[in-house]
This record gives structure tokens, sequence and C-alpha cells, in this order.
């Protein structure tokens, strides 16, 4: 390893009862592209947080090369870290939408009374690290019209055109195609080569073996190995990251019952692509799960949101069960025998402040176990509620706490009980293990292979390609609004078709 | 129709139509600001009688005239002071936290004005601004009346609509204020402050709102009456909406608003006797909900309105 | 450098001390204003307890004062609970006054059994119908309803105005804008003897237990809770959000319209414009001091009322102006703000350290 630039010393941070980092060391040469891996919940993103000033850390120090040496880094102030030269980009991009591509990358630069820089020395400036780092965007276009690979292109040219010689990615892959993302550590290796040091935070374990020097992982808030890449294998990094075998879901192929779900000829119209679909027809049996693979931001929302009820489509039919629901809304699909799991459940899958119980009765209030001539039975209501924790192993502070409580895990859990219990015909099950640890996940993917054995008939959308190839028994792969079935459960060819490449 | 045309046409509408649009650029003026930078702020109304009293107060006190506008928007600046805090770094409803504002506003400036003068009957008078008679160009057919015979504050106002666009789009901290009102995250991601802009954005424009409560005691009219603002600053947040946030519009529609305004006034000289004066006290307030209502549907708000964003959570 | 960070859920004996510590902070405020107006301070908050409870009559004239207020909180509670923002209380509850009167002065005659539900009836529909609207023009066309609903306010009152002048003016006034006076059968009567409290008071009371049960215990109240917690989810659930709205906008409108009902039937007999001195506006206040809880309105509401109350009596006999009140009602809304906000975070002092030294 080169001289280092940057090392991190005893680095720890609590939240509450939290320990998210524990007395964690770091340390990264100039030019040296490290991987920092580990389940989610393992403490990567915090420990950026403390270096990027962001969080105050407990104790610890962190040193930065400032030309003439390392020298400490005062905490706690992101002003500090960007002028020691570190620039972060967060996995949510932070991008003022409304204004240029331009206006954000020099968002910050010069005093706030100088007059806006829109051409001269600071537009040259900016043209220059893209020539340097082969990061094309088009300058003065509004961000809200650029694509997501575009947007993530911006935010690193807002690090680089600062003189950024840290630079720090957080999940920078999680929302690009696989070519993309190839292309992104093509530049990335670039700017290693003229002297750049770069973390990049992934729990994927190909793209941390193929493009990074050296890998870090982290456990339970503590490094728990550091390993050059050329001496690792995926078996080896798998084990650290999860102490042990990664669990795998046992998945028996089923003999497929009659259709659930027919979809022909669904069409939507809308301005931007994630809300379009075009001619898409899809069947789903019984006892079958089937997959849709696709970049984020394809059309998944928009299928998802037919497929719920809130919205209907501009052409087309959809059968639930062989027959046509009374009318397009969330109430009637849900009466058709439809169980949702939503892909954002903060907000659309729970109200927070309502108790566990309230939650689980909320889909289902015209029902004579929870109603009886419009007052709420809350003796039944409450029973019925420490059942479902009881057996959907849902853990917090007891079903009257307020769901907002739960962690992420246990809301998801809560909503798996509410779509169980109504004996669903189809099960639409959007990312449902985002954000989920791989303990948390492996029970979801459990769950939703029982609820297959047990007659219901499951559309798995995820972007998780492993998880898709692991639970589904078909795939299709929606890109531009549109379905295409994949001849193969292939990483590659499934890949190559999520970048619009022919099948 | 004729009668119609003759009042479209005369120069003295057109000069009510400004006087009457001046308040309403400064109100609305300010409520952009505070919007842009992602804070409602229904303090508003009480602010405009905030910066009406102060603004006539420090006059009739003594003070020179310029001096009483000075007050006025500082007053403003510490009643939009009180709802910056309240709901940028403690994050508090800005609903809630507003229409505070304005009661707290409105009574303090009532009490005051009770206090100060315990036993007028008549509201005492000062002598306001007077039309600013440029020379040769208050000469000019039309124009001249139009827009040469207004008061120094009405100039102010439309030099402010200039400086506020200025700001917003010729100037870093423009750009910087119309991110914080979409993202703040990118704003604190390149170590500006976010609580910073926004604490400041609700005082500039809050002292802006008080300049149209000063309009109406040193300009419009030369006391201050209780009630005197009558929903003025409610029609300002209906307009900003209606403006899409951006300054030019905000004149536009101001000047709309008192182009329509005078254009009733008049028109209750003509049918008076016909329909109950009511009906055209009414119009205002009924215009403005027609305006809401027309720029609802494709109002672009700015992106983090109404969201409060804390330091270090994200 | 300050940080704000959540706290863990608090007691529910901190969430009941959490309004009445505000209220004491308000009113212990509102002495900077007494000694701006040079008012001896002790002696003036003894008045206003005096006016407040001094006596069985100044009691009874609190109560009189709160229960407009009891109504229009709980308006203003029902409506916040669904993130619907009803500032329109004012308006609604002259638009119930408006209908009492045309009712109640001699349109029908009947006897009382029949005449009091009528024009409470009456009331609460034509104050339902003041919110229904700008609750639709939200629905449909995305106008917000905190613009509109403080823009009918105006109007209404407007609108009252030229009613008093014109259709409904008393032809005995002596020329004064006011309405002909109610008919006894329609008048609410008073609860005690050479009292001006009146039945309007234990009807607030059943509205506010009512409503209690109505949101704790019912499929209605449940859905009004789900849409203001989380529009999105609850639409997701298949709860008929519109429907909802427009429903809670009748609720609110109906309750504010009761308030102008219970003011002219039970207290002035007759409808002038300056009926309500910003009942309205107040019980916004008054919701939220109660936390939104509609048991917790009518302690609220009569504190509120006592505040009214204490410092006109005491401004009657020190000579300070009486928007004093309004100041501490201001004021003890924006006291309890915060004390909501101490209720969900805090505010820690993280040391500046620099790394050197930490």
């Amino acid at each position: 390893m080169s001289a280092p630039v940057l090392e991190l010393s005893g680095l720890s941070k609590r939240f509450g009862a939290v320990q998210a980092n524990a007395d964690v060391d770091l340390s990264l040469g100039r030019g040296e592209v490290l991987a920092l891996l580990g389940e989610n919940g393992a403490g990567k993103t915090t420990l950026m947080n403390m270096l990027f000033g962001h969080y105050l850390p407990d104790a610890g120090h962190i040193r930065v090369d400032d030309g003439q040496g390392l020298r400490d880094l005062p905490l706690g102030h992101p002003q500090a870290a960007l002028s020691a030269g570190i620039g972060m980009v967060h996995q949510h991009f932070t991008l003022a939408e409304n204004l240029s591509a331009l206006d954000n990358i020099l968002l910050g630069v010069g005093s706030l009374l100088s007059r806006r820089k829109r051409g001269g020395a600071a537009r040259a400036h900016v043209e220059d690290v893209m020539a340097r780092s082969g990061l094309q965007v088009a300058l003065d276009t509004r961000v809200s019209r650029l694509t997501v690979g575009e947007r993530q292109r911006v935010e690193i040219l807002k690090a680089l055109v600062r003189n950024t010689r840290i630079l720090v990615l957080d999940e920078p892959t999680a929302v690009l195609t696989p070519q993309e993302a190839d292309s992104l550590f093509a530049n990335l290796h670039q700017l290693a080569v003229d002297g750049l040091s770069v973390i990049f935070i992934s729990h994927k374990l190909r793209e941390v073996l193929a493009f990074s020097d050296r890998i870090a992982v982290l456990r339970h808030g503590r490094k728990v190995g550091e390993i050059a890449t050329a001496e690792a294998d995926e078996r080896r990094i798998a084990r650290l990251m999860v102490g042990a075998e990664a669990p795998q879901v046992e998945r028996a192929p089923m003999d497929p019952g009659a259709p659930v779900l027919e979809l022909s000829g669904i069409r939507c119209e809308a301005a931007s692509a994630r809300d379009r679909l075009s001619d898409v027809s899809l069947t789903v049996h019984a006892r079958e799960i089937v997959g849709i693979a696709g970049v984020s931001g394809n059309g998944q929302a928009a299928l998802a949101a037919v497929i719920s009820g809130l919205r209907a489509p501009d052409a087309g039919e959809i059968r639930v069960g062989g027959a046509l629901p009374a009318r397009h809304t969330p109430a009637a699909l849900i009466r058709a025998g439809v169980g949702r799991i939503p892909e954002d459940r903060h907000h659309d899958g729970v109200v927070g402040s309502m108790s566990v119980a309230e939650n689980l009765i909320l889909e289902r209030l015209d029902g004579p176990d929870v109603q009886r001539r419009g007052f709420l039975r809350r003796r039944q209501i409450d029973a019925a509620a420490i059942a479902a924790v009881e057996e959907f192993d849902i853990r917090g502070p007891g079903p009257d706490a307020p769901v907002r409580l739960l962690s992420g895990g246990n809301m998801q859990k809560m909503i798996l009980a509410r779509v169980f219990r109504a004996a669903p015909k189809l099960i639409l099950a959007n990312q449902p293990t985002r954000g989920l640890d791989l303990g948390a996940a492996a029970e979801v993917g459990r769950r939703l292979v029982a609820a297959c054995g047990d007659g219901a008939g499951v559309l798995l959308i995820s972007e998780d390609l492993d998880e898709l190839i692991a639970l589904s028994d078909r795939i299709l792969v929606m890109v531009d609004g549109r379905l295409t079935e994949a001849p193969r459960r292939d990483r590659t060819e499934i890949g190559l078709m999520m970048a619009g490449a022919a099948a | 129709m004729a009668d119609i045309l003759s009042i479209l046409l005369s120069d003295s509408f057109w000069a009510a139509a400004l006087r009457i649009a001046t308040p309403l650029i400064f109100g609305v003026l300010g409520a952009l600001l505070c919007e842009r930078s992602g804070v409602l702020n229904l303090g508003i109304e009480g602010i405009f009688v905030a910066g009406a009293m102060t603004g006539w107060l420090a006059v009739w006190m003594g003070a020179p005239l310029w001096l009483g506008v000075l007050a006025a928007a500082l007053a403003g600046a510490g009643f939009g002071l009180i709802h910056a805090i309240l709901t940028v770094p403690l994050g508090l409803s800005q609903h809630v936290s507003g229409l505070g504002v304005t009661m707290l506003a409105t009574s303090v400036a009532y009490f005051t004005y009770r206090t100060a003068l315990p036993d007028v009957t008549s509201p005492p008078r000062i002598t306001p601004f007077q039309p600013l008679d440029i020379p040769l160009l208050s000469d000019l057919p039309f124009v001249g009346p139009v827009l040469f015979q207004q008061t120094a504050l009405t100039w102010l106002a439309l030099g402010c609509v200039f400086l506020v666009w200025y700001v917003l789009n010729r100037m870093s901290l423009g750009v910087a204020l119309r991110a914080v009102g979409d993202n703040p995250d990118a704003v604190d991601a390149q170590g500006l402050s976010v609580y910073g802009l926004r604490i400041g954005a609700v005082m500039a424009g809050s002292a802006l709102m008080a300049l149209g409560g000063a309009f109406l005691t040193m300009s419009a009219f030369d006391a201050f009456f209780f009630g005197m603002v009558n929903g003025r600053g409610w029609i300002c947040i209906a307009l900003v909406i209606f403006a899409s946030w951006r300054p030019g519009k905000a004149l536009l529609g101001a000047l709309l608003f008192g182009a329509f305004d005078a254009f009733q006034v008049r028109l209750q000289t003509e049918v008076g006797a016909m329909v109950p004066g009511q009906v055209f006290l009414m119009a205002p307030y009924i215009l403005s909900i027609i305006a809401l209502v027309v720029a609802a549907r494709g109002a672009d708000y700015p992106r983090a309105l109404l969201t409060p964003w804390f330091k270090g959570q994200r | 450098m300050i940080r704000i960070e959540p706290r863990p859920p608090v007691s529910g004996t901190v969430r009941l001390v959490l309004p009445l510590a505000a209220a004491l902070a308000a009113l212990a405020l509102t002495a900077v204003p007494l000694l701006f107006a040079g008012a001896p301070v002790f002696t003036a908050y003894g008045l206003m307890l005096k006016g407040v409870a001094g006596s069985l009559f100044a009691f009874t004239e609190t109560l009189t004062r709160a229960t407009p207020l009891i109504f229009t909180g709980l308006a203003a509670a029902v409506a916040f609970r669904a993130r619907l923002w009803n500032i329109g209380a004012e308006g609604q509850l002259y638009l119930g006054a408006l209908a009492c009167v045309w009712i109640g002065t001699g349109m029908i005659d009947a006897p009382a059994l029949v005449l009091v539900p009528l024009v409470l009836l009456a009331g609460a529909l034509a104050g339902a119908v003041g919110m229904i609207g700008p609750a639709w023009l939200r629905t449909r066309f995305g106008a917000d309803e905190v613009v509109t609903t403080l823009l009918l306010n105006f109007i209404i009152l407007i609108f009252v105005q030229m009613m008093l002048e014109g259709a409904l003016k008393d032809p005995m006034g002596l020329g004064w804008p006011q309405s002909e006076p109610v008919l006894d059968a329609a008048m609410l009567p008073p609860l005690i003897d050479r009292m001006r409290l009146h039945w309007g008071f234990p009807l607030a009371l059943v509205m506010a237990v009512l409503v209690h049960l109505l949101m704790s215990r019912t499929v209605w109240g449940f859905r009004i809770r789900a849409v203001g917690e989380n529009a999105a989810a609850a639409r997701h659930a298949g709860l008929p959000v519109t429907r909802v709205l427009l429903s809670v906008a009748a609720l609110s409108g109906a309750l504010a319209g009761l308030a102008g009902v219970s003011e002219v039937a039970g207290l002035k007999g007759y409808l002038t414009a300056d009926l309500s001195p910003g009942f309205g506006y107040a019980g916004i206040v008054v919701a939220m001091l109660a936390g939104l809880s509609p048991l917790g309105v009518v302690v609220a509401a009569v504190y509120i009322a006592a505040v009214f109350v204490g410092a006109d009596s005491m401004s009657r006999e020190l000579g300070v102006s009486s928007y004093l009140a309004d100041l501490t009602v201001a004021l003890s809304l924006i006291c309890v703000l915060l004390g909501g906000f101490f209720a969900r975070y805090r505010i820690v002092r993280v040391p500046t350290v620099d790394a050197g030294q930490g």
C-alpha cells in the first residue's frame, strides 16, 4: 500500500441501545479503491457519516493527509471534511431537482453573495473535470429530467470539482443496471490511477471482487476482517459478512394451479418512464412465484399500482382468480383476493402512529370480526392482534404500541401478517426485503414460499437478482414499461436484458 | 360596454390598480421568499398588521417616514424570526405556528396601539408619503399619472420585485435558496447551513410583508385602524400559488388583482343601485379563491415545502 | 453546538401536564405586556382570578364564554385529526347563526320541543355546507383549504352584513343592522335562574363525549385517524380517502355551526355581525391545547374562556387594554407548540471537540 491519505482509528458511535460502530480502524492509500462490505445494519453508512461530519463519533480520531502529512480532522463538521478533500456520494442523491446539473455541481462553491456561476471559468473547470473523468452530463438540463445514472454522475462531479482527494460512495450501484455499474467502475478506476482514493460501500460480492483493491468487512458495527482483493473469494467474504454461511431459502418447484392473476394488454400512459406501461400481459398461477426483474424506474411502480388498484390502466384487462374485479380500486382488489406488500412500507404500508392491532385491521374494516354496526369490536381486534404477534413473531413493545416503534423487519412481519391472514389468492410483493437484514429477508422469503405452498400465487418485484433467482419459478424482465420473459434464470443473461439488450 | 371601455382606458383606473396592488406586491414577494426556502408563513396576516402599526406609530412619535418604514421592516423580521425558530430548527407545524404568529403579531399590535393611545376616539393622523411628482415624466400622457404619481413605497415595491428576481436567479444565494426549498440535504451536503438559509429567507420575507402593511398606514391612508388589513395577507398566500413562486408573475398577479379590484369599485358606481354594496366587498376574496382553484392543479410547489428538516438525520 | 434528537415516547402523565405547563407559561409571559402597560402585575392577576371564579355569577360567565369555544374547539380538533386544516370555523359559526335566525324568527311556528332541535339541525347543516365546499375544492382541484377557509370567513361575514341590512333586517331595530329576535320557542333556556349560562353548555359537553366515542370507538373515527396520520397508507389499504375527508369536513363544519346556534339561541337572542369575537380562531388554540383530544377540548375551552373573561374584568378595573386576552391566547398557542416539541424531541449539547483533544 502506498502512503496513507486517511486513517480512522477507534471510531465508535452509539444510538440509544444500538452500538452502530465500535472501535473501527481503517486506512486508505493514495489511488486505492477500498470496498467496505457488510450486511444492512452492519454500520457502514454510520461510519461514513462520521467521516463526513454528519455524525459526531462517541470516541476515536480521523486523520487526513493535507499535503504535509496526516492531520487530525475536526469531528462533526461537514465543512471541515469538505475542505479536507473528502467527498461523499450518498445512496439517496442529495440533488435539488429544480436546478440544472451545473447549478447543483456549483452549489456552495464560492461566496453566496457572488453572482450565480453559469459560464466562464467555473463552467470551464467543470467541463475539464468531466473530460478528465469521463463522466459526461448535460450541464444545463434540470436534474428532474436526468436519468438515475446521470444523476449519479452529477453527484460524483459535485465532489470532484471541489478537488476531492478521497471519494466515498454509498451503495453506488443500487439503482444502476449491471452495464451502467461497470462503466461507473471503469470511470472510478481511471480516477484512481490519477491519484483519487475511493471508498465504496456495497453488499454485492461480485462488484466488490471485480473492482476493489482491498476489502474491509463490517459486522455488527465492528471491523471483522480486511483482505487484499487478490486473495479473496466469494465464500470467504460471505462468511466474514454473516458470520456463517448465508441462509438459503429452500425452494422446491410445485405444481402450478389455476391462474390467479391475468393481465392482458395493460397500458398506462405517463410522462415519465417509471409510471408507463406498454402492452403488459402476464399470468400468475396458484402455487407459483413469478419474479419481475429490472432496474428501478422502468415501470415496476406502475405495474404495482395497477395490481394494487391505486391506478386504473388506460387500456387492458385485469382478472383476479378468473373474475374481473367490480371496480378498479384498492378496496375492490383487496376484496377480490389480492394481498399487497408495498415497496415503501413507511409511506404506503403502515400508519406509524397507530398501534400494531389497528394496523392489522386497516384493510378489513368492514369485516364482521372487526366491527358491528359501525362500532369497533375491541376485544376481538386485540385477541386477533395478540395471535398475529405470536404467529408471525412480531417483536416490539406489544400490540398496543405504535407501529412506528417497530424495526424494519418487524414492521414487514406485521404487513405479512395482515396480508396472509386475509388468505389472498395473489400476493403482490414489491421489494419485500429492501432494507432488511439477511435474517429478516430470509424469513420474508420463507413466508412467501410457504404461502405459495398453501395455494397462493406470488408476484415478486425485486431489484435483487440473487433473490429473484433463488425464489422465482419464472422471471420476467421489465424494461421501459415492457415485460419480456427470461428464457433461463441466468444472471448474466437477465442483466443484459435489464440493460435493454435483446434476449 | 362603452362605459367599461372608458374605465379601462382611464389613467386614474390604472393608477388605482397599481396603488391597490402595492401592498400585495410586498406580501406576495415576502410569501414567495419564505415558500421558496420551504417554509409556509401564515404569519403574514398578522405581520401586515404589525408592520402597519409599527410604521405608523414610529412616525406618529416623531420619526421621519423612512425610519418608520425601517421600523416596520424590523418588526416584520422579528415576528418572522419567531416563526422561523418554531418551524425551522424546531420543525413544528408550519400551519399552526403561522396562525400563532398571526394571532401574536395582531394582538401585540392592537395592544401596543391601545396602550400607547388609551383615550383616542378618532385615529390620529400622520403626514404620509406623498406622490413623487417627477418633473417631465409625470406630465407624460397616461404613463405619467399611472406611474409617476405614485408614492415612494410603490417604487420601493417595484424595486423589490427586481431585487428578489435578481437574488433568486442571478446570485449564488438564490441558487442555494431554491435548492433548500427543493432538497435541504443537497444544501447540507455542500456544507451550507439549511437553518441559516431558511431562517434568513423567512425573516427577509416577513420584513417585506411588514412593508406591505406599512404601505397601508403610511401611503394609502394616514392612520391606523383596527381590521384595516382585512385579509390582504391571506390573499397574498393565494396569489403566490397563482404566481408559481416567480417574482415577475407575482407582480403580474398583484397587478391583475389590483386592476380587478379597481374595476369593480368603478363598476359599483355605475350599477351600484342594482346590487348591494357587499357584493363588491366580497369580490376580492372570491377572486382570490378562483385564482387559487385555477392555479392549484398545475402548481409546482417547492418540493420541501411544509417538510421539517433536522440536522444529522437523513 | 446544539442538536435535536428524538426522545423516547413520553408517558401519559407528561402529555397531560404539558398543556397545563404551556397555559401557565403563557399566563406568566402575560406579565410582560402588563408591565409594559404600567399595571400592577399581581393586582392584575388577582383581578383576573376574581373575574373568572370570584362568584357564582363570574364562574357561570366563564362557562358561558367556554360554550362556543367547546364547539369550535371540537370543530378544529376533528378536522385537524384528519389533517384537514379547517381555519374557517369563524365563518361556519356565522352560517350556523344565520340558519338559526332564518328558521327561528318566525318562519316556522312550533313548540320548543320541535323548534329547538330544528334550529340546531339547521345550524349544523349550514355549518357543514360551509366546510364541505372548501374540502371539495381541495379533493377535486387541490386548492389548499387553509387559504379557502380563511378567505371564506371574510366572504361569509360580509354576506351576514348584507343579510342584516337586507332580507333578515329587523324592521323594529331602529336602523341597527341586526336580525329580528329568535322566537322564545326556539331559544335554549337558561340553566340557572338569573344567570346567562344556558343549555348550550350541556349540549357542548354531550357533543364532546360523542365526538370522543366517535373517534375512539367507531369505524368512522378509525378511518379519520388513519387518513390524517398517513393518507397514502390509507388509500393503499382501500379506505375511501376522499369520502372520509368530505365527511370530516361536514362534521367539523356542523360543530362550528352549532357554536353559532348556541350563541344566538342561547345567549344573544338575535344575530348581529359582531356575534363572535373570534371564537372560530380561538377554537384552533383550544384544539391544540387539548392535543386534539375531544375531552381535552372542554378543559382547554374553559381555560381560554377564563383568559377572556378574566382579562375583560381586569381591564375594566385597571384600564389595561382587553387585547391583552388575545395576546395571552396567542402566547398559549405558541407555548403549547413548544411543549409538544419538547415532548417529542430533546435538545442536546454536543461539545465541538477537536479530534486531538477528544
